[in-house]
């Protein structure tokens, strides 16, 4: 099998133990002063990258590199990448508020450069849930797309991935390059051991810009409001059929 | 500094503040002008990135366990295993021995992480690393560092015996006996109160080698379990029940001359250097198990109405738990204090001292009051406060009791004042 470069894409996002409110101007969450972590698909994705690599040997795998878009504090996330296993890191600083669109040409771009053969994504970030950076990534690359994956392996230099969808479960091959987004199921990620913690420091972290990548970030989209849901109401129990459709179609108004 | 030039009468009253500021040996906190200051609050990176592992591996691998793990008194071997995996165990150690060469607050902090959810699990942790890793680190001679850091590292676990039957505060007056016999020293006693040794297969014995020689005869023996260290008995304790504490007994132990650590007649230096770390360890357990009291019971508080509100919303309750908090933070500054003032290299026992004192003191009122705010529920095993409370206890008595504490500080005070 000829070798392979890995590229991961992670989000540094809101901590999934945070009980995040709205903040005071509505514009989205309330995300100063509260715990962040890796985007916890993404984790998925740097651990499938690692068990390819162990699974199949280093010379097979050459190396993993962990790629993340957003404001200084993404470097967190990325040292996170490294300490797990990925080899080196790239980047791609900036304030602005990031679209799927924006973050799949920013991939783009790197992958131009970097040539990986596989592309591993999170299926969705839990801050937005837009489940579309990994499929506009394949699109602008013009290469094949496997997501939701709950299985990723390579054989003879083709790419075999086992999908969760509605109907069940899906087997699909297709060649590399490839862009494989990662489902929950996929594996669990491992954690970054202390001595892996403190090798990190020392693997290579490269800075760039989107003006450097020759890249427009600008948003397409404007969030209008954010709101809270509607608070939970208590249940009631109903005597019948009839009335339970009344109620969904008079009441809750849901049919 | 020049004298203070005050009127008469006041220098007739205050006449020991105008001791020169040369001759007074109280340290002077002095502020080169271009440090900056931070917070104790403030962690390097690899620190944060270390206590969120940390914290991480505490919540998803230890959490599970506690409960049947302080029924059982009985440690879990998978949780040894998880901690060595996760580098844990060898916080300090450099990386040519295996381990994470990382500072010294950051074994402070998994200490304190681990503490949250399991003060047992903890204390292997911080005698393991603290007292043996550190000892081996400091004293010991190339050719055990070479031998014993990997596999402290690796996966086997260290001990660390000095208190006997009728030494425990007077550790000097130990007994065990280590008789030169050839390239051998023969070890006969008993040990008594050890940690970890249920599950240690290396321990660092301090044994006399001259009874008449007094403190200057105690020696310090890297003693590997095979030798033929017997546990004579493991204790049924109150609190911190997965840790194991045992009677050892050393009946013509043979250890090689060569694993004598440091220098003979030595080792009661070892052991008064150590502990002055050991104790900001203790500190960080005492100060993770009062955060972890803290936290189980705050919620609570949120979610229970009595009355036709939270209770706490009730200022009785409001007013209990906002002490508690300020407590907490005081010892979590004591401690982190300690810790930077080691790192720095300036003299820390004083300090650490306070640390340890205060800790335990707060993690019993935590404890306690976190088993009140949970009421009923709280004095039920299905609750955490009660395990906290009863592993809280000995705060206050292991790696020197809280007299002995006092009674450092205080001497380290009349030397600072008496002129």
């Amino acid at each position: 099998m000829s070798s392979l470069r890995i590229l991961v894409g992670v989000k540094r996002v809101v901590d999934s133990a945070v009980k995040v409110r709205v903040n005071s101007a509505q514009t989205g969450v309330e995300t100063a002063n509260v715990k962040h972590s890796m985007n916890p698909f993404d984790e998925i994705a740097v651990e499938e990258a690692i068990r390819l690599r162990e699974k199949h040997g280093k010379d097979v795998v050459q190396e993993i590199i962990a790629v993340s878009c957003g404001p200084a504090k993404a470097q967190e996330t990325l040292r996170t990448a490294l300490a797990m296993g990925a080899d080196r890191a790239i980047h791609v600083k900036t304030d602005d508020n990031l679209e799927p669109l924006s973050v799949a040409k920013l991939l783009s771009k790197i992958i131009g450069e970097e040539k990986p053969s596989l592309v591993i994504l999170g299926k969705q970030a839990i801050d937005d849930d837009s489940n579309q950076t990994g499929q506009m990534l394949a699109g602008l690359l013009n290469w094949p797309q496997a997501t939701f994956a709950s299985k990723v392996d390579i054989k003879d230099g083709a790419l075999e991935v086992v999908r969760e969808v509605d109907g069940g479960l899906e087997t699909v091959s297709s060649s590399l390059p490839a862009v494989v987004t990662t489902d929950l199921r996929l594996n669990e990620p491992r954690y970054a051991s202390l001595p892996n913690i403190m090798k990190a420091k020392k693997k290579p972290l490269k800075t760039v810009s989107p003006a450097d990548l020759g890249v427009d970030i600008r948003s397409r989209l404007q969030t209008l409001r954010v709101t809270e849901p509607a608070k939970r109401q208590g249940g009631k129990i109903v005597a019948s059929v009839d009335e339970l459709l009344d109620k969904l179609r008079n009441e809750a108004k849901v049919l | 500094m020049a004298e203070a030039r005050l009127p008469l009468r006041y220098r007739d009253y205050c006449a020991h503040l105008l001791i020169p500021l040369n001759k007074c040996r109280h340290r002077t906190i002095t502020t080169a002008p271009t440090q900056t200051t931070s917070s104790l609050h403030s962690l390097s990176e690899d620190e944060q990135m270390m206590k969120d592992a940390v914290s991480r591996f505490a919540r998803e691998t230890v959490q599970p366990l506690v409960s049947q793990m302080d029924e059982a008194e009985q440690m879990e071997p998978s949780i040894i295993k998880g901690l060595f995996e996760a580098g844990l165990m060898s916080v300090e150690t450099p990386a040519k021995y295996g381990g994470s060469e990382a500072s010294f607050t950051s074994a402070i902090l998994v200490i304190e992480e681990l503490a949250k959810v399991d003060p047992s699990v903890s204390v292997l942790c911080d005698v393991h690393n603290t007292l043996v890793n550190t000892v081996f680190r400091t004293y010991a001679g190339q050719h055990l560092k070479d031998k014993y850091l990997p596999m402290l590292s690796e996966d086997k676990l260290g001990c660390f015996c000095l208190s006997e039957a009728a030494s425990g505060s007077d550790a000097f007056a130990l007994q065990t006996r280590a008789v030169k016999d050839g390239d051998h020293y023969v070890l006969n006693g008993a040990k008594m109160w050890i940690t970890n040794s249920a599950e240690a297969d290396i321990f660092l014995v301090f044994a006399t080698v001259d009874p008449s020689l007094g403190y200057k005869g105690i020696t310090c023996f890297v003693v590997e379990r095979d030798m033929g260290v017997q546990i004579a008995k493991k204790e049924r304790k109150l609190g911190i029940r997965a840790s194991s504490t045992c009677q050892l007994s050393f009946d013509d132990v043979r250890v090689p001359a060569a694993n004598v650590l440091g220098e003979v007649g030595k080792g009661y230096k070892i052991a008064i250097e150590i502990l002055n770390e050991g104790r900001i360890g203790i500190a960080a357990q005492m100060l993770g198990l009062a955060q972890g009291a803290f936290d189980c019971a705050l919620p609570y508080l949120f979610q229970r109405k009595q009355f036709g509100s939270y209770i706490g919303d009730f200022q009785g309750m409001q007013h209990q738990y906002a002490q508690i908090a300020v407590d907490i933070e005081a010892a979590r500054l004591l401690t982190y204090n300690a810790a930077r003032l080691k790192e720095e290299g300036k003299p820390f026992a004083k300090e650490a001292a306070m640390a340890k004192l205060y800790a335990s003191q707060v993690a019993e009122r935590a404890s306690s009051r976190a088993v009140e705010w949970l009421g009923g529920v709280g004095f039920t095993r299905d609750f955490p406060a009660e395990k906290f409370y009863r592993d809280c206890k000995i705060g206050a008595i292991y790696e020197g009791t809280s007299n002995i504490q006092l009674q450092t500080i205080a001497k380290f005070l009349s030397k600072e004042y008496k002129a």
